[in-house]
């Protein structure tokens, strides 16, 4: 027990020491609050001013394309064709030609304009000068029914459901789908992501031992079984301090960004394009969201998805983990894991596929037979469990998953104690099956 | 006092026997040389008596108890496929080693100190196992091998990857590890290594030990009747009509190797060369360990 400490110890401190862990670390975060903030800073950062030339027969759109600081717009009363050919000199950005509404219907209008440009516009930009015609369009259309801007403001609704869940005892409570979805979807994304990294440092960490040689030496003094699982549970270790450290920085890296891209005081609604105006409607919600979010919190029984959560993580890590290292200890280099990798990464790859399909439909029989076989149980239940599947499901679940790290580990115990010692053969899996067999 | 008996080991692998029926008795306090050709089956015995791996059939007495995993930190091991972390620290690895065998953190480095100043080798304590060279490793390796005081030593090709004067270096320690009363098992081709170092050899051929005794006895054994003649004169015609019970092995300038065939002593052969010739020296031809094993594994061939 002494000695699988020690092992546990050197696998950790050698690996969280190295200098690809720490750079790994602090760019992991940058790289996440980058992703995240990359959005933000694309919509601020659109502040190329442009000009656009209106030419407009109708007299009726001067007033709604306001200068922004991205857009200043020019209004010409010349002909269209005289326009055109000053349009062709300047280095105007587009020139939006609105046709004499004398001759055609408010409605044909809606596809009578033209917008010349001197190279293709983007969908952004299209938008917006559709938009401001739509808006004038809409007014004239609302004005001639009679009706007005506010009338049908008024006459908006938005309903947001209450899930209310009656159980046999006739008992109510709160339930809300959509948070504990949110979260248990990202449950079982976290473990795909870790037993795919972590997995395979195992196996690096493996075929380490085995090229340098030094595995005969080590194996004289503890047993290869308790080699193999002290380099497990250290490499997750040292998964658990990279999550844990990522999860911190992010968190402080991303809260420093937004509080300072995101500064109320500087944010004018007029400044601001299309995608942007939709997060301030959200922010002007938010006082709404975030009361919601918390008594949504509170119906979910968290502390019981948190448990679960760490139950088929640990649990899903250290079965894959023990076949991880079993292809280490069974090949000679890196290019020759490929052959053994198929079978442990389809099931893993199939399962995150499962798993966004039953979140669809989380009583479905793929669903059912998902979460209960061990190689994919530890991804799907995550995402079932916010459905409250029956508890004996659960129960034969996590005990089917005990049951299949107890298996795979001691298959990959026999591959293992015999492979590390292997040089220079090629090995197929009919040799594996002899290692296995082997006494 | 035997510190370590295999008795009559056998171990197969999947595909063919690598051991079979192999009984052995190391004595203690000696050096026991363990010789075979290659795919002899030396490196599984050596693995069995280390528990890396389990025999099929036999047992194996260590001080006369069964082997258990308590005897890992009495035995020390030197593997021919060796090698270190190389991205390790090493006086780290060393502890790490050593900590391994049952060493507490704090024995363990004030021993290592010792050895490292020893080998004169303190100003690597810091240096990653990649920056030293292959001889450099593997004195670092040989400390860490015996580090623990070990009762049982066992060497497999100790000498590969040193120059010569490491080589005798290393021999050095090896032979004072045995006048501190450490039992040793040393596997290896170079013979003359052998010859040098052992008390006591067993060679093993094709799964079986065909070959086992005191070194000199087993000369003993082999001896025969061969004797290396130097004359005074080169005038040898005279060999060439040897009587029968004697026979030319082979003969240069004013030397010659005659064999005795029958049972007649060597002062017989002795009186009959004083009648033809001057005598300078008369010795009788020993057989090196190098014949010897050749010999032995060409008869077990046929």
């Amino acid at each position: 027990m002494n000695k699988i400490i020690l092992i546990i110890k050197r696998e950790y401190l050698s690996r969280v020491r190295k200098k690809s862990f720490i750079v790994m670390t602090i760019l992991g975060p940058v790289l996440m609050a980058s992703l995240m903030l990359t959005p933000l800073l694309m919509d601020s950062s659109d502040s190329e001013l442009r000009t656009v030339w209106l030419c407009d027969e109708s007299g009726l759109f001067e007033a709604e394309f306001n200068n922004t600081e991205a857009i200043r717009t020019k209004v010409f009363t010349e002909s269209v064709e005289q326009v055109k050919l000053l349009f062709n000199q300047s280095d105007a950005f587009t020139l939006v030609h609105i046709p004499d509404t004398s001759s055609i219907s408010i409605s044909d209008l809606e596809n009578n304009v033209n917008v010349y440009a001197h190279k293709p516009i983007s969908f952004a930009n299209k938008r917006l000068i559709s938009r401001n015609i739509e808006t004038v369009i809409e007014s004239i259309k609302l004005k001639n029914e009679g009706l007005t801007r506010e009338t049908i403001n008024k006459t908006r609704a938005s309903v947001s459901l209450n899930t209310i869940i009656l159980d046999n005892s006739g008992t109510e409570k709160l339930g809300s789908t959509e948070i504990a979805m949110g979260l248990s979807m990202a449950g079982g994304f976290l473990i795909y992501i870790f037993i795919f990294l972590y997995g395979a440092m195992v196996m690096r960490g493996v075929m380490e031992e085995k090229t340098s040689r030094i595995v005969e030496i080590i194996i004289s003094s503890v047993k290869p079984f308790q080699l193999m699982m002290g380099k497990i549970i250290g490499v997750a270790l040292v998964g658990f301090t990279q999550f844990a450290l990522w999860i911190l920085l992010t968190f402080v890296l991303s809260s420093l960004a937004t509080s300072y891209l995101m500064n109320p005081a500087e944010l004018n609604p007029t400044e601001l394009i299309d995608g942007a105006e939709l997060i301030l409607q959200e922010g002007a919600n938010e006082q709404n969201v975030l009361a919601s979010i918390l008594t949504e919190l509170q119906s979910i029984n968290l502390s019981f998805l948190l448990l679960m959560f760490l139950f088929y993580f640990v649990g899903g890590y250290l079965m894959y983990g023990s076949l991880f290292a079993a292809v280490g200890a069974a090949v000679d280099s890196e290019t020759d894991t490929q052959q053994f990798m198929l079978p442990i990464t389809i099931p893993l790859i199939f399962s995150f596929i499962a798993l966004q399909t039953i979140l669809e439909n989380p009583d479905s029989s793929l669903a059912f037979w998902c979460s209960i076989i061990p190689f994919t149980s530890p991804i799907v239940m995550m995402g079932r469990l916010p459905f409250d599947p029956p508890m004996w499901e659960i129960a034969l679940s996590m005990v089917l998953l005990i049951i299949g790290f107890i298996f795979t580990s001691w298959i990959a115990g026999r591959i293992y104690r015999v492979g590390i010692l292997m040089y220079g053969q090629k090995v197929s899996y009919k040799t594996l099956w002899k290692w296995i067999k082997q006494s | 006092m035997k510190v370590l008996e295999i008795q009559s080991v056998s171990k197969s692998y999947s595909n063919h026997l690598a051991l079979d029926d192999v009984s052995l008795a190391v004595p203690e306090g000696k050096i026991f040389g363990l010789l075979g050709p290659n795919g002899a089956g030396k490196t599984s015995l050596i693995r069995i008596i280390n528990q890396i791996t389990m025999p099929d059939k036999g047992q194996i007495l260590f001080k006369g108890q069964k082997l258990n995993s308590e005897h890992i930190s009495q035995i020390g091991y030197l593997p021919e496929e060796r090698g270190l972390y190389k991205k390790m620290k090493v006086g780290e690895q060393a502890l790490y080693l050593a900590q391994l065998k049952g060493l507490t953190e704090k024995e363990a480095k004030t021993a290592l100190r010792k050895w490292f100043e020893r080998f004169e080798i303190t100003p690597w304590w810091n240096k990653k196992v990649e920056e030293l060279s292959k001889g450099m490793a593997q004195k670092v390796q040989f400390i860490t091998t015996v580090l623990h005081q070990p009762k049982l030593l066992i060497f497999d090709e100790p000498f590969s990857g040193f120059d010569p004067i490491n080589a005798s270096i290393i021999k050095d320690e090896i032979l004072r590890l045995k006048n501190q009363g450490t039992s040793i098992i040393f596997s290896t081709h170079r013979m003359e290594s052998v010859e040098e170092l052992c008390d006591h050899i067993a060679l093993i051929d094709q799964s079986k030990k065909i070959l086992d005794g005191p070194l000199n006895e087993i000369r003993e054994q082999y001896k025969q009747q061969i004797y290396q003649i130097d004359f005074s004169s080169t005038e040898l015609s005279f060999l060439n009509t040897l009587p029968e019970h004697l026979k030319l092995i082979k003969s240069s300038n004013n030397q010659a190797e005659i064999q005795i065939v029958d049972q007649s002593k060597a002062s017989d052969l002795i009186r009959f060369l004083l009648d033809k010739s001057d005598l300078k020296g008369f010795e009788e031809k020993v057989p090196t360990v190098n014949e010897i094993f050749i010999r032995t594994v060409k008869e077990n061939l046929s």
